[in-house]
């Protein structure tokens, strides 16, 4: 079984098979939509906002990433996301350093 | 004697999200091997060509990232000494009893600008490198996955990097290698040395404070950093980027990611460093060539991916 993942804002759209996590099933494809950082539920990069109501559960994602409230309220991390339904997925993750801020004004 | 007061990177206490993933990551796959646990539930690990009793220690938590790292000094009186130079630069050290980690001497602990906490001891179990000291082999049989000799240095995110070279060079007597600086020479990087090696701990600016970038482990050859990769390919382990080469320390190298996101490295191969040689500095406008020399363009994930 698998499920139809699309992302927000973008024309992205991918299948999950079932008991994979939504990174993984989109990077496997080469697909983009959504920031890939440590793949490990760790950095936060790949946090994202379930839109719909679909079905799905967690694997153990880092508290300083993702609240308790948070949680409640349909945040996650993409790589610690396994779908059991259809999904429409935000991406909110944010990358930040002031290194790279000072890149950006070159 | 060439070497004394703070002598090396002796210990780091890295926090993992589950136990069991991170042992299957570092000793099955990384090679480290499992050399005690404690009451806590504290995992302590050492490299086979460490002599000591261990080097990493994983603690499950409910955030990865880095709990200390500690350095081992050498020379009599050496770890007072430096303790009293971090008090009179006006720093708190907390005096945390032997025994606490097990076979560990006491550690004075103290938080520096950049909000890590780091420790300083000068006595822990020595236990060898399991081949003995007469006629010994040169390597000891049954080695796991990418066998890697021992833990080298760890790369810290945070801010005030102009106070921590002031700190390390100035209180804890360390050399700093190498720099990245913007036009108006503002250090936004900044390695150091405590050895002859090219880097020992480094920072990179960051806004907030106590951030984990990695933990580094050293491989002997860049065919070994080869088939550390091939072993991350078998694994199915989160590649970060490599092989490839930095500009910075020379170093050949490999990043990667536990199951909890912390970073590690392997590496092969930076420069010899001498007390006497000058430091290097980078211009940030170079900074892309500066970490990645083959690819010379700014790295995203690099610069912002942290636990």
């Amino acid at each position: 079984m698998a499920f139809n993942i699309t992302i927000d804002a973008s024309n992205d759209a991918f299948t999950c098979a079932e008991g994979q996590n939504v990174l993984a099933a989109m990077e496997r494809l080469g697909r983009k939509g959504i920031p890939v950082g440590c793949r490990g539920g760790g950095c936060g990069i790949c946090k994202v906002q379930v839109l719909n109501n679909g079905a799905y559960h967690t694997l153990k994602m880092s508290r300083a990433q993702v609240s308790e409230a948070d949680e409640a309220a349909g945040i996650c991390l993409a790589c610690k996301l396994i779908p059991e339904g259809d999904l429409e997925l935000k991406p909110i993750g944010v990358l930040r350093n002031k290194l790279l801020d000072y890149t950006k004004t070159l | 004697m060439a070497l004394s007061g703070v002598m090396r990177p002796g210990h780091t206490c890295i926090r993992v999200l589950e136990m069991e993933p991170a042992l299957t990551h570092y000793v099955d796959h990384m090679g480290l091997i499992k050399a005690d646990e404690d009451d806590q539930g504290r995992v302590y690990l050492k490299a086979w060509d460490e002599h000591d009793c261990f080097s990493i220690v994983l603690r499950e938590a409910d955030s990865p990232g880095m709990d200390f790292m500690g350095f081992k000094t050498y020379g009599d009186g050496e770890l007072d000494r430096l303790a009293d130079k971090v008090r009179a630069s006006g720093r708190e050290v907390e005096e945390i009893p032997a025994g606490e980690l097990t076979g560990c001497g006491r550690r004075l602990r103290f938080e520096i600008p950049s909000g890590h906490l780091i420790e300083l001891y000068d006595e822990k179990d020595y236990v060898g490198n399991g081949l003995g000291r007469r006629n010994p082999d040169p390597w000891p049989r049954g080695l796991k996955g990418m066998k890697v000799n021992r833990y080298d240095h760890c790369l810290l995110y945070g801010p005030n990097i102009p106070d921590n070279i002031e700190f390390f060079t100035q209180v804890l007597e360390m050399n700093l290698t190498e720099r990245v600086v913007t036009p108006d020479d503002t250090p936004m990087v900044a390695f150091f040395s405590c050895s002859n090696k090219a880097h020992d701990i480094a920072f990179v600016h960051h806004d907030e404070p106590n951030k984990f970038h990695h933990a580094s482990f050293l491989l002997n050859s860049w065919e070994e950093v080869l088939h550390a990769a091939d072993i991350m390919g078998m694994e199915g382990i989160s590649i970060d980027i490599g092989p490839t080469r930095h500009g910075i320390t020379r170093g050949r190298t490999i990043y990667f990611f536990d199951p909890s996101g912390n970073r590690n490295e392997v590496f092969c191969g930076d420069y010899t460093w001498y007390p006497d040689r000058e430091p290097i500095t980078w211009d940030a406008e170079e900074i892309g060539k500066a970490i990645f020399y083959h690819d010379r363009k700014l790295n995203e994930n690099f610069l912002g991916v942290v636990t």
